[in-house]
């Protein structure tokens, strides 16, 4: 229990939290600087999610001497003091958070991160939400980093103004609000009959529950489920998603991608841990399964209705969103690594799609999703302008159609799960176990199932097929300009999905052992109720 | 006092919903501030309503949890409050961003057509 990699599991809230607060105090005109560090930044939070998945996954040495890594802030154990916790779940949301967060950064500062003020502060805030969300292991602690990274992710929405923006703003304000209402009172409630908010302590004590106390903290915990749901967007409760997700600005739009997956995560992660003490009503079961399958046909039927590439994009977020909720819903052993497989896939693709949209849709008219007002206030000029600056436009990378082609279908290969990229991986995995007849599951209902992730693969396929001949093949637009800092990230993020099909096998092993953790939820109480301080 | 407190709370979190559902965004703000009013005030009796007790252990108190009030909750209720006053007035930004915008205090940023 000594030197400073005992206290790794605390950098990848610190470092964004310093990174920041530093970028909102450097002077807005040394925009290099600023750049320089908030990359910095995202780059020592991908090595530091990396190092942690390698410690979790087994291949590097631990310093806690288990797999679950365990930090006590302050040196107070658990259940007094709050604990960030790392196992294998964590660390892989924390590599996609940082993998993610990277490249929509290096997109952004192509041009986006001039389109308002304090971009890059609150980038930074927002990763440092996802990354306590992940991390904590305390159910009001969750509320307040829930809290920072609605709070950035309010600013980021607002990014660039425009009414189109500051109302769906305004909307997924008021809905944010309330959720966080209804969180309060569920962690109030389960406070009120356990007497703890560690979730590790809340599992342990929850057999012992009974009569008026249990029905208590199961309407607490349903409480909190509406909460998670209504981030993880689904039915009927995802309303507020498309409106928002398409008219915030591309970078942003692709971090958000993330977003919903944090609601998911805390399912998975009270569903699991409250298992042996009976699950609570919303945390899996029937409720989630049919409530993930009206989530993905909503999701399919609004992916046909789309008029904008901006509103498909939405709408297959609600459909990756349905799918996993369907998977966690059906409580099986077999279905999580599948499920976490499609997670990782559809968060990469999605994140990746909203960036390329922006590019495809450039030639449209220039700026149309930005008011002409903050074009002037912040300095930015039309890159088809002869006399603007020559730094906005940069070198356009030849043959950026054919570019723009590919990506794009790489996006609805995996975005319908279609071969031979990673989502087609997850899905298959997804089918053969609900094909094998795994636990959970009625015939019919693995039939609903396979029927369900088939139709929306293939509402998908004629949605994004149908959009993009109306985009590649009419003959009203020009070639759009990309710069290769905009073109670069998109590469990156669908060459991640190539990587994860190729070494599928490899990812899976890891996804299995993650599964295998989280169907084992006593490791993860021992870890957090045994752990000492580090240095003690 | 639980019947007092638990209506007070009741009567509190009716009209922040009622308000809530109204269509003038100043409406809706005034909602959710009495919503959080109500919640924190929740927040605070699920440590147990008591009276004249202390937080902090007091030397010349017998050291017995029956003798203390709890603390958490009072902590989770600062928590709650520093956050919700925090979001509420971003909240209040976006709404005069609204207004400024769409000429309107309708929260859909129109009137629609039925008034």
């Amino acid at each position: 229990m000594s030197g400073w990699t005992a206290h790794l599991p605390v950098l990848p809230v610190v470092l964004p939290l310093i990174a920041g607060a530093a970028i909102v105090l450097i002077d807005d005109g040394k925009r290099p600087l600023r750049a320089l560090l908030a990359v910095l930044a995202t780059l020592a939070q991908l090595g530091v999610a990396l190092w942690l998945a390698g410690i979790a996954g087994g291949l590097l040495h631990s310093p806690w001497g288990s797999e679950i890594g365990v930090y006590a802030a302050g040196n107070w154990a658990a259940p007094f003091g709050i604990v960030l916790v790392v196992d294998r779940l964590s660390a892989l949301l924390l590599v996609l958070t940082a993998a993610l967060g990277l490249m929509t950064l290096l997109y952004s500062l192509a041009r986006w991160d001039r389109a308002g003020v304090n971009f890059l502060p609150l980038f930074q805030f927002l990763l440092m939400g996802l990354n306590g969300a992940f991390l904590t292991g305390d159910l009001f602690n969750l509320f307040v980093f829930f809290e920072v990274l609605l709070a950035a992710s309010y600013g980021l929405l607002l990014h660039g103004s425009g009414a189109a923006r500051v109302r769906a703003g305004l909307h997924y304000i008021a809905v944010n609000l309330v959720a966080s209402l209804l969180f309060l009172l569920g962690a109030a409630l389960i406070y009120g009959v356990t007497g703890t908010l560690n979730l590790a302590d809340i599992a342990r004590k929850l057999p012992a529950l009974t009569g008026a106390d249990r029905s208590l903290f199961d309407i607490g915990a349903v409480l909190l489920g509406i909460v998670f749901l209504v981030k993880a967007a689904a039915w009927p409760l995802n309303f507020w998603l498309t409106p928002a997700y398409s008219s915030a600005a591309a970078p942003v739009a692709g971090v958000f991608a993330l977003m919903t997956k944090v609601g998911v995560y805390a399912l998975l992660r009270m569903g699991t841990l409250f298992e042996p003490g009976g699950r609570p009503p919303l945390f899996g079961g029937d409720w989630l399964f049919y409530g993930g399958l009206a989530t993905i046909a909503t999701g399919a039927a609004g992916m046909l209705a789309a008029q904008q590439l901006g509103r498909l994009a939405g709408h297959a977020v609600i459909v990756s969103s349905g799918t996993l909720l369907a998977a966690i819903g059906l409580l099986g052993n077999q279905y999580t690594p599948s499920m976490l497989l499609y997670l990782c896939s559809s968060v990469l693709a999605t994140g990746a799609f909203f960036m390329l949209i922006e590019m495809v849709e450039r030639n449209r008219s220039y700026g149309a999703d930005l008011l002409a007002v903050s074009f002037e206030a912040f300095g930015l000029a039309d890159p088809d302008d002869p006399t603007g600056p020559d730094d906005v436009v940069g070198i356009a990378i030849p043959a950026a159609m054919a570019f723009l082609g590919l990506s794009f279908v790489m996006c609805a290969l995996l975005i319908t799960g279609l071969p031979p990229l990673s989502g087609f991986v997850a899905k298959f995995g997804l089918i053969a176990a609900a094909l094998e007849g795994a636990a959970g599951l009625t015939p019919v209902g693995s039939w609903v199932l396979i029927a369900a992730l088939l139709l929306s693969g293939l509402a998908g396929l004629i949605a994004l097929t149908r959009n993009g001949i109306r985009v590649f093949w009419s003959n009203a637009r020009s070639t759009p300009r990309l710069q290769v800092a905009e073109a670069g990230p998109v590469a990156a993020l669908l060459l991640l999905c190539v990587a994860l099909a190729a070494l599928a096998g490899p990812a899976m092993d890891y996804l299995q052992g993650t599964a295998a953790t989280l169907h084992a939820p006593e490791r993860y109480i021992n870890a957090v109720l045994q752990a000492e301080g580090v240095g003690r | 006092m639980e019947l007092v407190y638990a209506m007070a709370i009741g009567i509190v979190t009716g009209s922040g919903v009622w308000l809530l559902l109204r269509p003038r965004t100043f409406q809706v703000i005034m909602g959710l501030a009495l919503l959080s009013y109500a919640v924190n005030l929740f927040i605070f009796a699920m440590g147990r309503l008591n009276m004249n007790q202390a937080p902090v252990l007091d030397p010349t108190r017998v050291i017995d949890v029956a003798q203390y009030a709890d603390p958490v909750p009072q902590a989770l209720v600062l928590t709650a409050i520093v956050i919700g006053f925090a979001t509420t007035a971003l909240f209040l930004v976006v709404l005069l961003a609204s207004r400024g915008f769409a000429g309107t205090d309708h929260v859909d940023g129109s009137e629609g057509e039925h008034r």
